[in-house]
């Protein structure tokens, strides 16, 4: 399988665990000179981990790792650095408070007796910028760019530092498509200049366009090598996955009633103070399940939380029932019977270290029967935790326990439990499933439809493509914090949905 | 400790640790008394005796507690919360301040002592709860670190006292009838019993122990405790769950003030009848590390502020016997927080599991 | 800790507000202080001798004509912005400085006060705030907060002045500057300890900073019970005065250049941190691992090296501060010698937000509120018949800060990794 050129990086049976998991087991894989090498897998597969070996920031418990075909130790990335290995990673190193300039030399800084020499440093900036056609401005700072320039800062870091092995952690992840598709192009002009890159991704349209060879990565495995021209994409998401991979729920048809959920010219602020949801409109009808598509960054968050009234709305209407609950608080809003499974259910959705049965009644502790006045009922919170672990098949050694001490799977059934063990009018759910077991997938899809079935409007929003197209009645897509098309599932082809995520809008 | 049954192991674990900086602090300053030129096994056995040798001893070692208890359960309840109140000083002076203040009005004077000892607690208890709710607003509402405000805010009270009890002209609360800058005294009324007479032992011991059930009986069986652990565990789930973050900071710092107000105007009225201004210096350091000791556990408070109270009345005996300095007992107490705060040192030296994350 | 409080619903315009501050102050000076002030005229000397100049004024005409100039300004402020507004509000800050001084020679019985010397005392008086400050941006700037400065001031006093009575100097000199070096290491490992606390061992920088602070209160009281006591040391010899030639010279500043060296030290000290900070590898490296350590981590630099660097150096300079108090102004070593300078100091810090030019002028201001304290309780100053207490003054840094951090003149932003325990990838 492997083509010509020598290989510039060799990876040999490398086994690396963190407390109770391994992140990689007896991983080997190498890279050619100058080829793009796609490291495939889903999120937890150990893509990130098998790099930061690579790059001197973990070292592996057992395996070796060769640099043009010497064997290396690394103790830090300084030495990863010193072999000519740079990386770009999936959440960007940078310090926001300083310039460019100074970001880039950061740790390869010129001095002379200490005093920085930024003038010939700038000098080579602006060679590389201009060779790769990367331009930045050197004087600016971090903090004030775009996500996708600073993508650009994070690759002139490596070539600062003339790194000839790119190591590029989902590059992809935070760009819209027409940036996707400028960058896919400037890794092939990378190649050509004579660098050899690590690409990875679990994103199967890319692979096809960048990859020379692909190596998939499972549960901290190697589970194939292949290249693109030997394969194809529903053959690589099962190799991803596991097992075909099917996100179509048994369901069915819906019976639409009312609209419960109503959201008019809604405007949201990002943590940052920047727009993120810009006058978007849709309606959710109880008993349909209304599903947002939309590259992620795009305002789901943002959306979701506002309308949860966790984040200030700055302008538009958001109707429960007919009744606005803008300016309302979380509880009084949830007091409408809106329930909400988050998105990040260990920041937000639960308390790591209170017992299971404090987590399922973490938003109704202080009402009859958990609590009777001034005095929580803990009887009554266990009886009602025993009763919800039988019923949502929560594995848990007992409800005392820490909820922390439980497997991302269950931990979301407790989410999911709580949330949908009372009556709701309107049921928010970002991400529901996201690095989950297939059976607990599969669980939850079958309660959100079965949620529906009795009335509920559920609002559903989801990185995954196929989970929205699979689950709603109703999609729309969101696109730059707007709701720029919404059609009934039918309509709903991946092509034309792709096409509204890309643009915007459906003419090419 | 590998011999001991598991589930011992694990309901002993929180107070090994403890014991052990404790021991291991004794020890470092051993060091400094032989280095002194005495003999450690003289001292230690001297403080030992001044504290506990007599019953009057004891009592005065409880005594010497009392208010470090309600100081540092101050500090605790809010740490709980996830909030750092090092401004325990302050809150307590002024706790002391207003109960001194309203004790001496004089239209109260001839007043019952079951009117005017709630009237004076209560002056204690509003003085801290000020003092308190002052950083808990200003970090809900600008996000103001509370570490920063409450010892800015200490400075601030103890300027205060000492202007309004050192003044001179005009006289604003100073006795003129003794030569010290004190306050006038509370009439007897308002004055919590003594429980050993001449030992500075008062009723207000009870009052803290009360103080410290109570807390304990709130954080674990109420709403509101839950809250207060919510927060201060994962304020984003919190806030996600229905619960108003800025509601429960603002409310901690204040309830935390207030019972270091209390202990203030229990101080005040029990032990010494009135205020001077300089009594309170560094209680606020004292707390952190008592509350820190105890592991933020309100019960585990009581010993702790005992082995301060100890600690502090054992020292002139100590002094006599082995011509060493009463400021031996500040080195063992700032070194028993360093072993507590660096506990992995204790850890690692007694061979012991190292701890998970999460703190306390 | 809780950082989930949003502040933004209740971003009212900075700039407003202080202009808003200062037109409400300047319609109360025209309108209720001016006429309550005295219409006697009297003089702001700069120096002493028949030629040092000299203002002098009525000080009901001169507080009419600072709060109109206050309420211009502060309208400026509140209805337009750019450069000159910004400018209009420091000269403003000023002439607030400027109305106190006024106000204060009006409400005592004085006809006259001389300047210069206040000017040279705040300097004085601000010069351990300055050293202290510096301390702490070192360690803060490197992502470890600071509350042990104070611990580490009052270690290098100690310290310092123990070596020096055990050292039997007595007439000064070389063993003085011996004890300098000890105070300097004092607070060096002080901060070291704090730094093997809070770096290596993870523990909350607040809880180590606090184990510092209650260490060298115990060491140096026990060490001065225990040794200088019985010695009887209390030398009252300190560090020698210099004078910069023709510098000293000068007329209304010449002052300051007749000082202590330690005191001369401060300003270098500030302009050698401003240049390293921003101009060397090792200043870019602590600005990064501050804001973003595993940023710097990535790039192989060591975080804990350039922390521990870092703490230690604020440590040294802490110590130095320390030195100041007994070994170049006292001459001998009380308990809780420092007094809350350190404490002042971090006001400083957060007050300059960090940054070495204005954390020195913050230093200098609240070095002037000290001085200014001193000073009028020289010139008798009565409000409603009272003497103004001293304490509302030496209030005054504390207050100041609260109301930075609040955000009303300002916001303060802290570096990003503050407080935040770092764990280096395995
Ligand atoms: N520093 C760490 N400590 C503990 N577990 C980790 C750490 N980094 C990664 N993991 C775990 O290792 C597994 C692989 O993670 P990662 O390499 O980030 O996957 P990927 O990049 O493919 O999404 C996951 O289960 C993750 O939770
Ligand atoms: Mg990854």
């Amino acid at each position: 399988m492997t083509q010509g050129g020598h290989h510039v990086l060799e990876v040999d049976g490398v086994t690396k665990t963190f407390p109770g998991v391994v992140a990689n087991r007896a991983v080997s894989f190498d890279l050619a000179e100058g080829e793009v090498h796609c490291l495939l897998g889903e999120n937890g597969a150990g893509k990130t981990t098998l790099m930061n070996i690579v790059y001197g920031l973990y070292r592996p418990d057992e395996g070796t790792i060769r640099v043009r075909g010497r064997e290396v130790e690394f103790s830090s990335s300084a030495d990863a650095i010193a072999h000519g290995i740079g990386m770009v990673h999936q959440h960007f190193q940078l310090v926001p408070t300083l310039t460019v300039l100074e970001n880039v030399v950061l740790g390869a800084e010129r001095v002379r007796r200490g005093v920085l020499e930024l003038g010939p440093a700038r000098r080579t900036l602006d060679e590389l910028m201009d060779r790769y056609g990367l331009p930045v401005d050197p004087d600016a700072l971090v903090g004030d760019l775009s996500v996708g320039v600073r993508q650009r800062v994070e690759l002139l870091k490596a070539l600062y530092r003339d790194a000839d092995v790119l190591i590029l952690d989902e590059p992809t992840a935070v760009l819209t498509p027409g940036e996707v598709d400028e960058f896919l192009g400037t890794v092939r002009e990378l190649v050509d200049l004579g660098k050899s890159v690590v690409f990875i991704t679990h994103k199967l349209r890319e692979v096809a366009q960048v990859a020379d060879r692909i190596t998939v990565l499972r549960g901290g495995e190697v589970v194939g090598r292949t290249t693109p021209a030997e394969t194809s994409e529903a053959e690589l998401a099962a190799l991803m996955v596991g097992r075909e991979v099917s996100f179509a729920v048994e369901r069915t048809e819906a019976h639409p009633g009312e609209i419960a959920l109503e959201v008019v010219d809604l405007v949201v602020d990002d943590d940052r103070g920047h727009r993120a949801v810009d006058g978007c409109s849709f309606a959710v009808r109880a008993g349909e399940i209304f599903g947002i598509a939309g590259v992620e960054g795009n305002g789901q968050r943002e959306l979701v939380e506002a309308i949860a009234g966790m984040r200030p709305v700055v302008a538009g209407e958001v109707r429960v029932a007919g009744r606005s609950v803008v300016g309302l608080d979380p509880r009084r809003i949830a007091d409408l019977g809106v329930g909400h499974i988050p998105e990040d259910r260990t920041r937000h959705g639960l308390i790591g270290p209170f017992s299971v049965a404090d987590n399922l009644v973490l938003n109704r502790y202080h009402e009859a029967p958990y609590a009777r006045g001034l005095v929580r009922d803990r009887s009554a919170v266990r009886r009602h935790a025993e009763e919800l672990v039988e019923t949502f098949d929560i594995r848990t050694p007992g409800v005392d326990v820490p909820v922390a001490q439980l497997s991302g799977g269950n931990q979301q059934k407790v989410v999911v439990a709580r949330e949908l063990s009372r009556p709701l009018a309107v049921l928010l759910v970002a991400q529901p499933t996201r690095g989950l077991d297939v059976g607990s997938i599969e669980f939850i899809h079958r309660r959100l439809v079965e949620m529906r079935d009795r009335g509920t409007a559920v609002l559903l929003v989801s990185a995954e493509l196929d989970e929205v197209l699979g689950l709603a009645d109703t999609v729309g897509v969101l696109y730059r914090g707007r709701i720029v098309a919404s059609m009934a599932a039918e309509e709903a082809d991946r092509h034309r949905i792709g096409l509204l995520m890309a643009t915007g809008s459906e003419a090419a | 400790m590998n011999g001991l049954p598991a589930a011992l192991r694990r309901g002993l674990a929180p107070v090994v640790v403890p014991v052990l900086a404790v021991l291991t602090a004794l020890a470092v300053a051993a060091v400094a008394v032989v280095v002194a030129g005495s003999s450690p096994i003289v001292a230690y056995g001297a403080l030992f005796e001044g504290a506990f040798g007599t019953p009057a001893r004891i009592a005065t070692t409880i005594g010497r507690a009392t208010p470090f208890i309600g100081t540092a359960l101050a500090m605790a309840f809010a740490y709980k919360a996830g909030l750092f109140n090092i401004g325990a000083e302050g809150q307590i002076l002024a706790g002391a301040l207003l109960a001194a203040w309203v004790g001496t009005w004089s239209f109260l004077q001839d007043w019952s002592a079951w009117l005017l000892l709630p009237i004076v607690l209560g002056a204690g208890i509003v003085g801290g709860f000020v003092w308190g709710i002052v950083p808990g607003i200003l970090k809900a509402k600008t996000g103001a670190h509370e570490v920063i405000t409450t010892i800015m805010l200490n400075f601030v009270m103890t300027l205060l006292a000492v202007w309004l009890v050192n003044s001179l002209d005009p006289i604003i609360l100073r006795d003129t009838a003794v030569s010290v800058a004190r306050t006038r005294p509370l009439p007897d009324a308002a004055r919590l019993p003594e429980l050993v007479a001449g030992t500075k032992l008062h009723w207000g011991i009870f009052l803290m122990l009360g103080l410290v059930a109570a807390t304990a009986w709130v954080l674990d069986r109420t709403p509101f405790g839950f809250e207060v652990r919510a927060v201060g565990t994962n304020a984003d789930a919190a806030t996600y769950a229905g619960m108003s973050v800025a509601r429960i900071t603002i409310l901690v710092m204040a309830i935390s003030g207030a019972m270091a107000g209390l202990a203030g105007a229990g101080h005040v009225s029990g032990a010494d009848g009135h205020l001077s201004p300089g009594v309170f210096v560094n209680v606020g350091f004292d707390a952190i590390a008592i509350a820190l000791l105890a592991r933020a556990n309100p019960y585990g408070i009581v010993p702790a502020a005992l082995l301060w109270g100890a600690l502090l009345s054992g020292a002139p005996l100590m002094q006599q016997r082995a011509g060493m300095s009463t400021d031996l007992v500040r080195i063992i107490e700032a070194a028993i927080l360093v072993f507590i705060a660096g506990d992995v040192m204790i850890r690692r030296l007694f061979r012991l599991p190292e701890r998970e994350e999460a703190p306390v | 800790m809780i950082a989930a409080v949003a502040p933004r619903r209740l971003r009212l315009d900075r700039q407003r507000v202080v202009g808003g501050f200062f037109v409400v102050g300047g319609f109360l000076l025209v309108f209720a202080v001016a006429p309550a002030l005295t219409t006697e005229s009297k003089r702001f000397l700069f120096g002493i001798g028949p030629d040092a100049p000299s203002w002098t004024f009525v000080p009901s005409t001169a507080t009419l004509w600072i709060g109109g100039a206050l309420v211009l300004l502060g309208a400026a402020a509140v209805g337009w912005r750019g450069r000159i507004v910004q400018a209009g509000l420091v000269v403003a800050g000023v002439l607030s400085v400027l109305m106190i001084l006024v106000a204060a020679l009006a409400l005592s019985s004085n006809r006259s006060t001389n300047l210069a010397p206040l000017f040279v005392q705040s300097l004085r008086l601000g010069s351990p705030i300055a050293l202290g400050a510096l301390a702490g941006l070192w360690s803060e700037r490197s992502g470890v907060v600071n509350i042990g400065i104070e611990g580490m001031m009052l270690a290098g006093a100690g310290i310092g002045f123990v070596a020096y009575a055990l050292m039997n100097g007595g007439a000064g000199g070389v063993p003085l500057y011996l004890a300098v070096l000890v105070a300097v290491v004092a607070g060096g490992l002080f901060a070291a300890l704090h730094a093997f606390l809070s770096i290596t061992l993870r523990t909350d920088q607040i809880v180590s900073g606090v184990a510092v602070n209650l260490l060298a209160i115990g060491l140096t009281s026990f060490l001065r019970s225990q040794i200088l006591v019985p010695l009887n040391a209390d030398s009252a010899t300190t560090l020698p005065e210099l004078s910069i030639p023709i510098l000293s010279d000068l007329p209304v500043v010449g002052g300051v250049f007749t000082a202590k060296p330690i005191f001369f030290f401060t300003f270098f000290a500030f302009a050698v941190a401003a240049f390293v900070l921003v101009r060397t590898r090792w200043g870019l490296r602590v600005r990064a691992v501050g804001e973003n350590p595993h940023a710097a981590e990535t790039l192989g630099i060591d975080v804990i090296r350039v922390r521990y660097g870092a703490v230690i150096l604020g440590g040294c300079i802490a110590g130095l501060a320390g030195a100041q108090f007994s070994l170049e102004t006292v001459g001998s070593f009380d308990d809780l010698m420092t007094n809350g300078t350190g404490f002042i100091a971090l006001a400083a810090l957060i007050f300059g937000k960090w940054r070495p030019g204005p954390v020195l002028a913050g230093a200098m201001f609240f070095g002037f509120a000290r001085a200014l304290g001193v000073r009028i309780q020289l010139l008798g100053v009565e409000i409603a018949g009272f003497p103004l207490p001293s304490q509302f003054l030496q209030a005054v840094p504390y207050v100041v800060t609260i109301v930075v951090l609040a955000g009303a003149i300002g916001r303060a932003v802290p570096p990003a990794a503050i407080g935040k325990p770092y764990r280096r990838s395995r």
